[in-house]
Formats: structure tokens, C-alpha cells, sequence
């Protein structure tokens, strides 16, 4: 079982209080009806099944009811990190050992889109 | 009462506290301190089990958790049994009652030991998945009389008396396994200050230390283990848990210990001061940092004839000597590859009984053990190993013969030694099996002969567990890991000095997994791997044969390491045999993984206190107790206890259902009902941007909803498929309250947050759930209005004033209430919201005026058949997440042309959603109306048509109507908007077919006349 930090109420908390909500950072794109069938089809269906590294959306259901970001390796069920909503994550499968550039800084939707776009690459 | 092998002197036993104990319904007695293995051994009790597969004989083998053999079933009474307990692991208490699990009409005698002895050749692994495999469909047969002769235990079949307790735990440290290096671990993290926690499987304190000799400062090492328990037991933030063994390690140091607090005085849990106490307890124990400290299993050699009663691991025969003071038979072989073996052949000396030999594999054994046993007169046979033991209920003779280990080859004519007891070592085998749990799979060590784990973060690992054998290492290294868990902690480092330990020479061990036998594997006598599965070297060998060479699927086709065992004894001889045979090393071929729970653990503590009435929270509307109390029958919707009907007595005969609900129904269509509508979701949405949040999630408009009105809407989830419906009230420009479904409204509230938070966080809305603060009030009905008047105040009730979909603010009862113009029955209907802790002074109150309108209770199942008259969908009943707005003919809820590409939206232009052959909801009338077609019935165009037929959709509701005195239905049909008024089947289970007319799916008042009145 779980024990996860949750990045609003800076706590760590049992798994029990919590529930995972899919793959993070799958934006919406911006003009659904200028998609094709196919391009909406991806972003409705398809996904990462990653072994290693894989960023998730979980929401702290039963505590502050705040939707955030776990970085979790798929192997070792480790969880690397948590983050908030619009954050970057810091272990990623490019860096995952989390090597700090700069501090986690706050993006607006396109850079999340972006950084989606990435680690879906 | 004698105990023929019980020794005088010795032993952690109390010989001034006898004990009598019954085994398969025979008295013995035992002493306080015994375990059930060792009172039995004590007794001369050879045969304690019948085997598995075969029904040979079984004696113990081990004193611990990894005995495969005496495993029992505990219990006197019925309601007492408890399946698969080992005898090893039993304390002993006054008038203990257990049976062996099987064999048949007993352990002595039999029936299935005859067919196994005639069939044991024919026997080979997947035996029965071969011989009963045709055909597959009596292969349910087969199985129920296999298993009964295969016996594992059973459960009991009265209710368990026992109450049983899960608790949270949190700790810095917790030490699993207190033998030398888990006290010690555990006082160095004490000493820092540390929240500790120390857990033991045995009945005391002391691992190893207990059966040894060892002398730690020159003093016995059990005066140490009490001075450490002392000091631990003095400090209030160390937990000290006996008799509670780590039974599984889940992620992130997540450790479930069972604590058996009971099992070693009673059956049942004695009572305290009249008091219930807790048999068991499951301690759910979250640790910064796990200090694996549970030692090594002895691994025994394989042989032919090793599973004949009489052969015992090297370590168990000490044991039982040391510890219990009995000595487990009268003349003893030891065949070891090691100098530990030695140990129990100084043991049984040393208790006054006859060692034969002891045959060393290693061609020049030289440790200081080998000298002193050598120096007592013991015959050494060096080079050579027992090749096969002998006898039927118990051992009679041993055959040793030298042997070449590389060649595997007996190289020596052999010689048959006379004796009753043999006791084997191939060397320990660090107990792993926690570190292996979350995946991590160990590593092999040549030097060492055995598997060391690679641990897991947040665990380090102390003494044997490690790999790490000699007393003073082991300490040491249990020091160090404690000082380091509470360091990583975040405590101090603290000062500990330990016992001086005189270090012991040991000669090198020899790697000897299976003894060669004369003749081949395959034609020698049987060779036992994993005792409790029955699997053997030759059932190894031949899996490999058959191709099976991956480590886990010869597991699975051989069942190595199955079962309540999981390969404590034998996994490491099967791997080690698996690798010979494929010409592999013991690396190469790897292990299997261990699984939780290391050892069975009780359903009753893992489910504690949460059954019967407290297995599920049970919700209840503030209205419950005056339906319990008109007798209403309840239904299960989620977590809420709705009322499902209310049954009247009719000349002293309780109305069924059917007869209730028509009369429900005829009171709402006629005069005037009332339904406790409570459960309904309720979410509280607030913010200037709610109007435009609500635009988006929902398929219809909301631009232009005023202050006091209600409108129907439908979700969706952005693949296009309703998700839930309900409707939504303007309270205010920024002020809405929405709807749910009773079962979809906590999943609802998330959805509105996820989108909120991860899409929209600019859109100034927030929500919160209000489905307990408001209780509600369907009163509806022809007569609905004029019950009204005589209540509200406040609130003009004039058709022309107060509208179908409005919504008005004033008082009920004399109680400030919100009334909806709502309708889910197609009548004149009013939802009355009032806070909670008024509804039942509103509802009194209604009653008491409504009788003189024969105001009548209704239940869910009476709602369900208004609204299906009606044509209104429940989302999850008629929707299954696969049906779109369109799918249900709701296209007046969808608004194609809003400026925001709403949730859902894109999706219904999908070519797969747009598709004209979809499900379609529509009504279907049956031909016969007395006919109530079956909820789930499966819909065909051709009932001549070849099985399989086609099936083009299915009931989705179904009841009879006494308003239209019919059956009717809605359901899903392929493209059934376009096929009004034609004629499907539906064939049914009882064989019959029925067949109806698709038709529209408002059955009643298709202009909507009845409610807009």
C-alpha cells in the first residue's frame, strides 16, 4: 500500500485516502472540433503503459479533494515524486534521477501541454 | 502418561505445569513451554500427517514456521476449527484438540497411502490435469473428489466466536525477528531515541540464542536476552510483540504483522474481567525504516527416502533437544555437507542417546566442531552422504555410500546402518522471503551457498537474513543496522556495546543439494523436494525433460513451493536440482518469487472488526425511522438504505411486492403520493463563472436559465457517453444547485472538480456536496396542489404563477423550505428541500393533512415503474457508459451550436459514434400484456434462426403497468429508432420466446399534459 504525499495538504497519507485518475498531463486540446477523428481518438484512448518512469494524475479523495501529479516508477512502485497541478515534474524518464537544473516553477497550459507532449514521446 | 523421549533435565520447559492435549482423538500430555510438534515427539508420535499427493507417511521435519509436514487442523468444536496451523508453531495449552489434515479413514492406516503406494509411479507431475482431462466438462467432478482426498484443511462451518482487531501502527524502526541480531538492532535504534517496534513469530524472545550454547560474556546467552528485553521493555516508545510474525511487505515499508494474542492459552479467546478479548490482531505497520532480522532455515539434503518419519533438519534435532528437552528418537545418522550438522550429533551425545555416524560429503572435514565430535568417539564418514533411508512409519536403517559430488555418482559400494532417526544439512538459507515480496529477487553466493536479498528501499537487512552466520558478526551487524535505520530516521546515533562472544573455526561447507543415488533420478527410489507438495527430483527432472525451463513454469507444473508452504524447505534443492538438469548454474536459473503471506494468516484478523454489521457503512435519510416503522421493505442503492415498497396488511394478509407497488402506482396516477427523495445527490455549485462551468460539463445550454428556474441535464464524459443526469436549479446569478443520481453523486462531485482543477482552474466556480444537509420531499399527483396549499406559505402556488420547472423559496409546515416544480413521474409533482434535521416535522406534517387525501408512501420500486411509463432514463440502469445522448433520442438536451466545445461534444461526430446501426433506446410492448419481460433479455429479429443467433440489443427495465394494464420495457435495439412499430423475439431461459412491438419509448402522456397542469 501507498504512502503518499500530497502536495496541498503537505502531508503523507495512506493510500486509502487517495485514488489515481490515469496518466498525467493528457491536456485537452484546445480546438476539439478542429481535430481529426484520429487525433481526438489518441487524446480520448490511448496511452502510456511505461515500465520505469510514468507520471499519473491521483486525486486526495477523502482529504483536501485536490487533483495533483505522482511521478511513480512502474517497477519498483516507488513513487519519486509529488506535484501540483501546473508544476514540472522532476524525475522524468530523460532525467530520472531528478538531477535539479532549477526549482519546479509554475507554467501555464501550453508549457503543460508541451511537457505532455514530451513525456508521451 | 509417559513421554518416552523426553529427557529429565534441560529445556525451556516447565516439567512442574503438565498439560494434556488430544491428537486424532488420542490423550497425551506435554508440559507448559512445549510446542504441539514437540509434546508430540516427546510422546514418540512418528506419524503426524499423510502426504499430500501420495498419502505417505509424514513425521515433523523442522521446529519452526518452514515445517511442511505437521501441519493440523486445531479446533474441538466445530465453530472453534482452525485449518492449516503447523504444529511447530503451536504452544501447547491444556487441553489443545487438533487432527492431522489428512489422511483417510486415518494418518495410520491409509486408504488413499494403498493407492498412492500402487500408483506412486504412475503419479508424475500434472497427473491429474493429464489423466482427468477429458472431458473438460466433468473436470469439476473430478476435481471435488480429488481435493477430498487431498485434504487440505477445512474451514469451520459455525460462525467463528473469536473477535479479531486490525490496528494502524506507525514506527521509526521496526525490527523483524528478535534472535541476536534483531535485539540487538533493536536496542541500538532504542537507544537513539527511535520508535521501535519488535516482532517475534516464536513464543519467546531469543531466536537461535534459545536452543545454543553460546555464552555472551561468559554468562548463558539467555541471561543477556533478558537483561536486553528488560531494558526494551522499560522504554515507552519500543513496542515489544511476541508471537507475531511478519507475514507480508507491501510498498513503501508497509508491513502486516499477525500478532496471535490467544492461541497459545485456548481455542476460543479466554475471557478477561468478563471482557471479550481479541484472538488475533493484524498490527498494519507503516516503518520508516525495516531491519530484516529473521535468520536462515536449514536446508535439508535430498535422498531417497528423506520424507520417511525419523528424518529431521540437523537445526531441529538441536532444538528439540535444547529447548524442549526431548530427543526425537534413539539412535541417530547425521548426513551433512557442513559443520552445523555436527551440532546435533553433539546434541543427541550429550542427551545419552546413540549417535551411529555422522556421513560428512566434504573429503577432509577439519572445523573445530568436527575435531571436538571426533575427539567424543563419533564415527566420521568423510566423502560420503546417506543415499537412501529406509523403513515404513519410520525410519530403520540408513544407507551411506561416498559419493562425487560433481559427477553426481555414488562412487562406493554402500554401507546399512541401523537406526531410527537421521537428521540432514546442506547449509542455511537466509529467510528472504519478506525482502522478495514487492519483486526484488535476490542474488546468489557462491561462498556463501545461498541466496543473500537485494533489498528493498527503506529495509536493511541484520545476521543470518544477510548471509552473515557467526554469532559475533551477526551482533554486530544487528547493532549497526539499528544504529543506521534510526540514523536514516532521523535520530542520533547512540552508544551500544556488546557481549564478547568466543568466535568458532569452521571448515568450508560444501555445495550438496541432491545425493546421487545408484541408479538414476527417474528409476530411483523418491527423492523429496518440497515435502508438503509432494514433489520430488524425479518430477523436477522430468518438467525439465518436457521443456519446461524457466524456474517459474517448472513451479507451476510441478506445484514446488505451492500452498501454505511457499518453499521455505525445499525451493532452493528445486532450483538447485532444476539447474543440474539443465546444465545451468543455480544463478542462471534463478528463484521464484515469494509471495505474501509468509505464513497462513486468519481471515478474522485480516478483516478485524469491519463484518457483519460494520462490513459496509450503511447511509440513511433523516426520514429512515418512520419508514422502518411502517414496516417498509428496504432496497440497497449504493451505501443508502432506500425504502423499496411500503406493503400494507389487506384483511390480514401483508401485500407482495407486485401488489403494493400497483397500488402505489394507481395513487400517484389518481389521488396523491409522496416519495422520500433524499439520496438524491446534491452538489452546491457557487462562483460567477458556475453559469459558464455548467455550459461546459453539461450537453445542454445554461446561458440563459433565470433565477428560479430548474432545467434537465445530461453529462457526458468527453468520449460522448452519459455518464449521469439530473437537473439543475438557478438559485441565484452565481448560485446553482445540481442533482445526481443516488448512486453516481460522489463520482459526479470529482468529476467537476477534475475538470475544474486540471482544465479550467481560471473559471471562479467551487463546489461541495449538500446531498446530507437537504432532505427531500416528492409530493406528487393529480391532488398534489391542493395538499400544498393547505402547508406553504410564502410561495404562490397558481399554475400560471409557479411553473413546471421553477423553482420557489418559502415555507413548508412552517419551515423555510425550497419547492421544485420537478417531475419523475409525469404528474403535477413538488420536491420540497428542507434542512434535514426539520424533514421529519415536514413529512409528519404532510401526513397529517394528506390523509384525507389517502396520501400514500412510495418506494423506489414504484417510482421506477412512473418513470418508465414515462419514458425517463436512469443513468446506469438504461445507460451502460456505451449509450450517447442521441442513442437515447435526447437530442432536445444536446445544444449542437454553444460557443464552448463541451464535454462530450466532439466525440458525437465520431465515426463510430455516429454510426446509424448503434443501440438506440426505445419501448417494447410485448404481444401478450400480461408478459413482464426480463430485465437483461437479449433481443433477436429471427427466433428461427441457428444458435447463434444474432442479437441486436437487450431490456434495459421492464415492469407491468396497472395504469396501462401491460407489460412494458425499455431497452437497447441496433438502429431502433428507425425500426417503430416492428415485431422482435426475445427467447428466454425457461425456453419459451416472447415477442414484442418496438414503440415509442413515453408510453404515457407523450405531450407531457398530466405534469404541466
Amino acid at each position: 500500500m501507498f504512502h503518499i504525499h500530497c502536495p496541498y495538504c503537505d502531508e503523507w497519507r495512506e493510500e486509502e485516502e487517495f485514488h489515481p485518475r490515469g496518466q498525467a498531463h493528457i491536456a485537452r486540446p484546445e480546438d476539439p472540433a478542429g481535430c481529426s477523428d484520429e487525433q481526438w481518438g489518441d487524446y480520448l484512448f490511448f496511452r502510456d503503459n511505461p515500465r520505469g518512469i510514468h507520471h499519473e494524475l491521483w486525486v486526495h479523495a477523502v482529504g483536501c479533494r485536490k487533483f495533483f501529479n505522482v511521478t511513480r516508477h512502474t517497477q519498483s512502485y516507488e513513487i519519486l515524486e509529488t506535484y501540483r497541478i501546473g508544476e514540472r515534474p522532476r524525475f522524468t524518464r530523460d532525467n530520472p534521477d531528478g538531477v535539479v537544473a532549477s526549482a519546479p516553477e509554475s507554467l501555464d497550459d501550453s508549457d503543460i501541454a508541451t511537457a505532455a507532449q514530451e513525456v508521451r514521446a | 502418561m509417559s513421554q518416552p523421549n523426553r529427557l529429565d533435565t534441560g529445556g525451556l520447559i516447565d516439567r512442574s505445569r503438565p498439560l494434556r492435549f488430544t491428537f486424532n482423538g488420542k490423550e497425551y500430555s506435554g508440559f507448559h513451554g512445549d510446542t504441539l510438534a514437540s509434546a508430540l515427539l516427546a510422546n514418540g508420535v512418528d506419524v503426524v500427517n499423510r502426504s499430500f499427493k501420495y498419502s505417505r507417511p509424514r513425521g515433523i521435519v523442522a521446529a519452526g514456521a518452514e515445517e511442511p509436514n505437521a501441519v493440523v487442523q486445531l479446533g474441538h468444536t466445530e465453530a472453534e476449527q482452525v485449518p492449516n496451523v503447523r504444529a511447530t508453531q503451536q504452544a501447547l495449552f491444556e487441553g489443545l484438540t487438533a487432527r492431522s489434515t489428512n489422511g483417510w479413514p486415518n494418518v495410520q492406516r491409509d486408504l488413499m497411502g494403498t493407492i498412492g503406494k500402487l500408483g506412486g509411479k504412475l503419479m508424475p507431475p500434472g497427473f491429474y490435469y493429464k489423466t482427468f482431462m477429458a472431458p473438460a466438462s466433468l473436470w469439476m467432478t473430478y476435481e471435488r473428489y480429488i481435493r477430498k482426498s487431498a485434504g487440505l484443511g477445512r474451514s469451520p462451518l459455525e460462525r467463528d466466536p473469536d473477535i479479531y482487531d486490525r490496528i494502524n501502527r506507525h514506527c521509526e524502526v521496526l525490527v523483524i525477528g528478535a534472535g541476536p541480531a534483531g535485539l540487538a538492532a533493536a536496542l541500538a535504534a532504542s537507544r537513539s531515541g527511535a520508535r521501535v517496534i519488535l516482532c517475534d513469530e516464536q513464543e519467546r524472545f531469543g531466536g537461535s540464542l534459545l536452543d545454543g550454547q553460546a555464552l555472551l560474556d561468559d554468562r548463558p546467552a539467555l541471561q543477556w536476552v533478558e537483561q536486553v528485553l528488560e531494558e526494551l521493555a522499560a522504554n515507552p516508545e519500543v513496542t515489544l510483540l511476541p508471537r507475531t510474525t511478519a507475514n507480508g511487505y507491501h510498498d513503501h515499508n508497509f508491513v502486516t504483522l499477525h500478532e496471535r494474542r490467544s492461541e497459545h492459552l485456548a481455542h476460543c479467546a479466554p475471557r478477561v474481567e468478563g471482557r471479550r478479548q481479541s484472538r488475533s490482531r493484524l498490527h498494519r505497520v507503516r516503518a520508516a525504516r525495516v531491519v530484516l532480522a529473521t535468520g536462515a532455515h536449514e536446508r535439508p539434503l535430498v535422498y531417497a527416502g528423506n520424507d520417511v518419519p525419523g528424518n529431521l533438519l540437523c537445526s531441529a534435532v538441536s532444538t528439540y533437544i535444547r529447548r524442549y528437552g526431548v530427543v526425537p528418537g534413539k539412535r541417530l545418522v547425521v548426513s551433512t555437507s557442513n559443520d552445523d550438522g555436527y551440532r546435533a550429533a553433539l546434541d543427541w551425545l550429550d542427551a545419552g542417546r546413540e549417535v551411529v555416524a555422522v556421513a560428512d560429503a566434504r573429503p577432509a572435514p577439519d572445523g573445530e566442531l568436527v575435531e571436538i565430535a571426533r575427539a567424543r568417539g563419533i564415527r566420521i564418514l568423510p566423502g560420503s552422504a546417506v543415499v537412501e533411508a529406509r523403513g515404513e512409519q519410520r525410519v530403520a536403517s540408513a544407507r551411506v555410500a561416498t559419493i562425487d559430488i560433481d559427477a553426481f555418482r555414488v562412487t562406493g559400494a554402500s554401507e546399512t546402518l541401523d537406526c531410527d532417526t537421521l537428521a540432514s544439512s546442506g547449509g542455511f538459507s537466509p529467510v528472504i522471503h519478506l525482502a522478495s515480496h514487492t519483486g526484488t529477487r535476490p542474488s546468489w553466493r557462491d561462498d556463501l551457498i545461498a541466496f543473500v536479498p537485494n533489498l528493498p528501499r527503506g529495509m536493511l537487512a541484520a545476521g543470518a537474513a544477510g548471509g552473515t552466520f557467526g554469532l559475533a558478526e551477526v551482533l554486530a551487524e544487528g547493532r549497526d543496522a539499528g544504529l543506521e535505520a534510526a540514523s536514516q530516521a532521523g535520530f542520533e546515533s547512540a552508544e551500544l556495546i556488546l557481549p564478547a562472544v568466543a568466535s568458532r573455526r569452521d571448515g568450508a561447507a560444501v555445495a550438496l543439494f541432491q545425493v546421487p543415488h545408484e541408479k538414476p533420478t527417474l528409476r530411483a527410489p523418491k527423492q523429496f523436494v518440497d515435502l508438503q507438495n509432494d514433489v520430488t527430483a524425479a518430477g523436477i527432472e522430468l518438467a525439465t525433460r518436457e521443456g519446461f525451463e524457466s524456474i517459474e513454469h517448472v513451479k507451476r507444473y510441478t506445484a514446488m513451493g505451492f500452498g501454505t508452504d511457499q518453499g521455505k524447505l525445499g525451493n532452493i534443492n528445486g532450483m538447485a536440482i532444476a539447474a543440474r538438469c539443465l546444465g545451468r548454474s543455480i544463478p542462471e536459473v534463478g528463484t521464484t518469487v515469494f509471495r505474501p503471506n509468509y505464513t497462513p494468516v486468519t481471515f478474522g484478523a485480516i478483516v478485524g472488526r469491519y463484518c457483519g454489521a460494520l462490513f459496509d457503512p450503511e447511509r440513511y435519510s433523516a426520514l429512515h425511522q418512520w419508514h422502518v416503522e411502517q414496516g417498509a421493505e428496504f432496497e440497497d442503492v449504493g451505501q443508502w438504505k432506500r425504502p423499496w415498497y411500503f406493503p400494507r396488511t389487506v384483511n390480514g394478509k401483508r401485500e407482495t411486492l407486485h401488489e403494493a407497488v400497483m397500488r402505489e402506482c394507481r395513487a400517484v396516477r389518481e389521488g396523491v403520493g409522496i416519495l422520500d427523495a433524499s439520496t438524491l445527490g446534491k452538489i452546491d455549485i457557487q462562483g460567477p463563472d458556475a453559469r459558464e462551468f455548467l455550459g461546459r460539463i453539461y450537453t445542454n445550454k445554461w446561458a440563459k436559465l433565470g433565477v428560479g428556474k430548474v432545467r434537465y441535464g445530461l453529462m457526458c464524459k468527453d468520449d460522448g457517453m452519459v455518464m449521469d443526469d439530473g437537473t439543475t436549479s438557478c438559485l441565484a446569478e452565481d448560485h446553482f444547485l445540481m442533482t445526481t443520481t443516488t448512486g453516481g453523486a460522489a463520482g459526479v462531485l470529482e468529476w467537476l472538480e477534475l475538470w475544474h482543477q486540471t482544465e479550467w482552474p481560471e473559471l471562479d466556480v467551487s463546489f461541495t456536496s449538500v446531498t446530507d444537509h437537504w432532505a427531500t420531499m416528492t409530493v406528487t399527483g393529480p391532488m398534489a396542489r391542493e395538499l400544498m396549499r393547505e402547508l406553504t406559505e410564502g410561495i404562490d402556488l397558481d399554475r400560471e404563477a409557479f411553473r413546471f420547472m421553477d423553482w420557489r423559496e418559502g415555507k413548508v409546515a412552517g419551515v423555510p423550505a425550497r419547492v421544485f416544480r420537478i417531475s419523475f413521474t409525469g404528474e403535477l409533482a413538488y420536491e420540497i428541500n428542507v434542512q434535514a434535521h426539520a424533514a421529519m416535522h415536514v413529512w409528519k406534517a404532510l401526513f397529517a393533512h394528506g390523509e384525507k387525501y389517502d396520501l400514500t408512501p412510495y418506494g423506489t420500486e414504484t417510482m421506477h415503474v412512473l418513470r418508465a411509463e414515462k419514458g425517463f432514463i436512469i443513468a446506469g440502469q438504461d445507460t451502460d457508459g456505451s449509450v450517447t445522448p442521441e442513442d437515447l433520442g435526447m437530442q432536445w438536451a444536446v445544444g449542437y451550436d454553444k460557443p464552448f466545445s463541451w464535454v462530450g461534444q466532439r466525440a458525437l461526430t465520431r465515426s463510430d459514434t455516429a454510426r446509424q446501426d448503434r443501440k438506440q433506446l426505445v419501448g417494447l410492448k410485448p404481444r401478450d400484456p400480461s408478459v413482464v419481460l426480463e430485465e437483461g433479455a437479449q433481443i433477436v429479429l429471427d427466433p428461427d434462426h441457428p444458435i447463434p443467433m444474432p442479437m441486436v440489443g437487450h431490456v434495459t427495465s421492464s415492469y407491468y403497468s396497472p395504469t396501462l394494464e401491460t407489460g412494458f420495457a425499455l431497452a437497447v435495439v441496433k438502429g431502433g429508432h428507425q425500426r417503430m412499430g416492428e415485431t422482435v423475439y426475445l427467447p428466454c431461459v425457461d425456453g419459451k420466446v416472447h415477442e414484442a412491438e418496438i414503440v415509442s419509448t413515453i408510453f404515457l402522456d407523450p405531450k407531457g399534459e398530466r405534469q404541466n397542469v
